[in-house]
């Protein structure tokens, strides 16, 4: 009996391995887990005090500005980190334009890029900021926590960051992630 | 049309795949000879449409066939040929296309050469080969398709990821796989003897030689991706313990374990039940590996498309191979005779410990890989394991192989005594401890002291055996050195496989005393740094087949040395490959067998450039130990009692065959 417990160990161990390599995946699939995402310590905590200056003609902003913003409008603002030499951004683009004309404020800032090359990026393809700030030597970034563009966050109307996206936000994560919660926040 | 053609080849090999797992084991367990003599047929034949389907890929992707979505995505019209061809593997669909045919290549293997082995055991290895052949094959065709199309074809490729552009990394994955799949085949033996409920010597001398070759091609595929690592990642360092790599680390120990433990079984058919686990688990291993890389559940640097829906199908494709395999081992080991008994203390014994050491450590690697997950998934909390609990955990487990490996080819089977064996070695002690602390004396800390000692013991001590076989100064020399010739090739590659790793072992020590100097340098410049004196002599752009490329010229030169005669030039670089916007170091390494000069070429600031200089001492003998430890494992190969059952039969044959015309004439 012993010995037949014994022998049955290693396929007890398989099983119990695969049920949980099985539950794994069954979350990874859904979204609601994600083995390679890297959390941002700042969700939950109010923006990084910072100053910007405009891009090129836009208008820059400080977290002053962001603040005030958020308080007279009463509802969530995303901001996003772009620039114009990064591929995702360009797919992340569309998006951006089609959230803006769903009433979402972006404020946009671009990062580590020349000013003509990032106002040439927004000239030619669409603006879905409000307002556009450079950040050429990436400090700001770095208190914002961002590790590469397109990064955005969504800052709720008490200047709390609720929602960080380390990538492009495609159709389908603004419909599964963004979307709803915006709902929530209104 | 090539890519219909090998699209076809492919259904084609995946429906004789599922023949050759139904029919030859039904027939073995009917009886049914004619049944059981299609299994070699049916093996050969999904090899050769597995060929033809390789070979389609290749043509579509020499051909620049955009409309071939595999090529599109992975290939450019500018990719150099050689990269066309083994760019073919570098990618999911292309990789696992390749893990196939070499599985089939394994049943064709055993279907031409296992025509000395009984009927039914033959008619059950194939089969068994061929039923995970199958499940890999309608992955291939369900989730994974090499041969899907794209319309409109885009005008250009859009190049493999050139981390990947490199000779060394070409040849990597047909090794490293080779070694991986291999082991399926003691894994069939396992499967086979455990549905015929009969495990015997022969058995043990069948398997020996399938995890020898498997084992000296993952050794080899390893220190092959190691050293890649070493010379393009640029860091210089040699073993990160990323998830990916010991996925490869996982399968080698347990195939370690497996080949010393398969000996035990041929010797004295003892420990039969724990051989076939092994045999067992090893395979798991390899196929679980490939699991967790290619459903994106372990973080790490290698990326791979990385798709949980794949995931859920190779979870259920292993559920069924491994699932099903330890299963019926739970019902049908018992069935296997215990085989002969042996003292704690003997031949036997030293290998129990050999399998407990290195199982440990496999179960140590195992929960350092899964933790992160785990912590991840239950706690949520991100957390990285890292060297630090790797070097923790894995040298405390591995000073005592170090230790007894060398002692332990000395002991006597059955039962033995250890102060003989010990006796011998005293030479072997002293020369290791002179070492040792020769070492400790002079650059090396107390920890690097050890394993230079180590290395010592085990590199003397594997060759203290060849020296008590040959009883050197103990009879004359002509005497010895006829001994010498006389040797069986087996103890030659117990020799430089122990050895090798005793060199391994050294060149690890050795790069411990490494050392590295970050430099900002302008053209004529020069710095001193590790007993050389590096001059920059200018930087130039140098164009590429699909990149553009800024090389550093480097003039470096030993200190002390009086003429110029010593000093050598050394060309670092970076590559910039427009198509995948990615950039690559090159690394240039100027070795002296005994140390590497390893220069990286960093980022230019106002016409001064970044560079990185190393000195690596011994960093060379990493990959030399595990070439020295791989030849070793196909020396043993060649031994020609590993090559058992038909040419042993023949040549017995033969000389029974030259008496009888003497026994004719004497009775005549």
């Amino acid at each position: 009996m012993n010995r037949r417990a014994l022998l049955l160990a290693p396929f007890g161990v398989a099983v119990l391995a695969g049920a949980g390599f099985w539950t794994v995946l069954g979350r990874m699939r859904q979204g609601s887990f994600d083995p390679h995402d890297v959390p941002s310590p700042l969700l939950g905590k109010p923006v990084p005090d910072f100053t910007l200056p405009g891009l090129a003609a836009y208008q820059g902003f400080s977290a002053a500005d962001l603040l005030a913003q958020l308080r007279a409008g009463g509802r969530p603002m995303l901001v996003n980190f772009f620039a114009s030499w990064c591929v995702p951004c360009v797919i992340e683009h569309p998006e951006l334009m089609a959230l803006s004309r769903d009433g979402l404020p972006i404020w946009g800032i671009a990062y580590k890029d020349k000013p003509e090359a990032a106002s040439g990026f927004v000239a030619q393809r669409g603006n879905p900021f409000q307002r556009i700030a450079a950040d050429q030597p990436g400090r700001v970034a770095i208190d914002w926590g961002v590790y590469g563009v397109p990064e955005s966050y969504l800052v709720d109307a008490g200047g709390v960051i609720r929602w960080r996206m380390a990538g492009p936000i495609t159709p389908q994560i603004a419909a599964e992630q963004l979307r709803p919660l915006l709902k929530t926040l209104a | 049309m090539i890519p219909e053609l090998g699209h076809f080849a492919l259904a084609l090999a995946c429906a004789l795949a599922f023949a050759q797992a139904v029919l030859p084991i039904w027939g073995a367990h009917r009886a049914d000879a004619r049944l059981m003599r299609a299994a070699p047929a049916l093996a050969l034949g999904q090899l050769l449409a597995l060929g033809c389907a390789a070979a389609a890929l290749v043509w579509s992707s020499v051909a620049d066939d955009f409309t071939v979505l595999n090529v599109a995505e992975n290939s450019h019209t500018l990719k150099p040929l050689l990269y066309k061809v083994t760019g073919t593997w570098g990618n999911h669909e292309g990789s696992i296309l390749l893990w196939a045919l070499i599985l089939a290549l394994c049943g064709g293997a055993v279907a031409a050469f296992g025509r000395g082995l009984p009927s039914a055991l033959r008619a059950r290895v194939i089969g068994v080969l061929g039923g995970s052949s199958a499940g890999f094959l309608l992955f291939c065709l369900l989730a994974s398709n090499p041969f899907n199309r794209m319309w409109p074809p885009p005008l250009d490729g859009r190049d493999m990821n050139p981390l990947l552009q490199d000779a060394g990394l070409a040849f990597h994955p047909p090794i490293l796989y080779a070694g991986y799949v291999g082991f399926a085949v003691p894994f069939a033996f396992a499967v086979a003897a455990l549905l015929e409920g009969r495990i015997d010597a022969a058995w043990g001398r069948w398997v020996r030689p399938w995890t020898l070759a498997s084992w000296s091609l993952l050794t080899g595929g390893i220190a092959l991706g190691s050293w890649w690592a070493y010379y393009e990642l640029g860091w210089g360092g040699f073993w990160f313990w990323d998830p990916v790599e010991n996925a490869s680390l996982l399968p080698w120990l347990t195939g370690t374990a497996l080949l010393h433990s398969a000996i035990v079984v041929e010797k004295r058919e003892a420990l039969k039940v724990w051989t076939v686990l092994l045999a067992i688990g090893t395979f798991s291993l390899s196929l679980a590996g490939t699991f967790l890389v290619r459903s994106g559940i372990l973080n790490s640097v290698h990326a791979f498309a990385n798709d949980p829906t794949r995931g859920v199908f190779i979870l259920g494709l292993l559920a069924i191979v491994i699932g099903g395999s330890l299963l019926l081992f739970a019902f049908r080991a018992p069935v296997l005779a215990p085989g002969g008994l042996f003292a704690p203390l003997s031949r036997e014994g030293a290998l129990v410990l050999n399998n407990i050491l290195l199982c440990s450590i496999a179960a140590v690697v195992i929960t350092g890989t899964m933790y992160p997950l785990v912590a991840d998934f239950v706690f949520g909390s991100k957390i990285s394991v890292g060297a630090p609990f790797f070097n923790a955990t894995v040298l405390p487990l591995a000073a005592p192989i170090f230790a007894a490996m060398v002692v332990a080819p000395g002991l006597a089977w059955k039962r033995a005594r250890l102060g003989p064996a010990l006796i011998r070695l005293w030479w072997a002690a002293v020369a290791a401890l002179a070492v040792g602390l020769t070492a400790a004396l002079g650059p090396a800390q107390a920890f690097p002291a050890l394993a230079f000692g180590a290395a010592a013991w085990m590199i003397l001590g594997a060759f203290a055996e060849i020296v008590e076989r040959i009883r050197l100064f103990r009879t004359g020399l002509g005497n010895s050195l006829s001994r010498l010739a006389g040797l069986r090739l087996s103890v030659w590659g117990t020799t430089l496989g122990h050895a090798g790793m005793g060199v391994l072992v050294a060149g690890v020590a050795g790069m411990s005393l490494a050392t590295q100097n970050v430099v900002l340098l302008r053209p004529g410049q020069s710095v001193e740094a590790a007993g050389y004196s590096w001059t920059l002599v200018g930087l130039r752009d140098r164009p590429g087949p699909n990149y553009a490329e800024r090389v550093a010229t480097l003039r470096v030169a030993p200190l002390g040395a009086a003429s110029a005669g010593g000093s050598f030039v050394m060309e670092p670089s970076r590559r910039t490959f427009p198509v995948q916007r990615m950039t690559t170091t090159e690394a240039a390494i100027e070795t002296n067998g005994l140390a590497d000069i390893y220069a990286v070429l960093g980022e230019e600031r106002d016409g001064a450039a970044l560079m990185r200089l190393h000195y690596n001492p011994l960093a060379p003998w990493i990959w030399i130990g595990a070439l020295i430890m791989a030849a070793g494992g196909g020396l043993s190969l060649l031994d020609r009692r590993a090559r058992v059952g038909a040419p042993a039969k023949a040549r017995t044959r033969a000389q029974a065959e030259a008496q009888a015309p003497d026994a004719g004439s004497a009775v005549a």
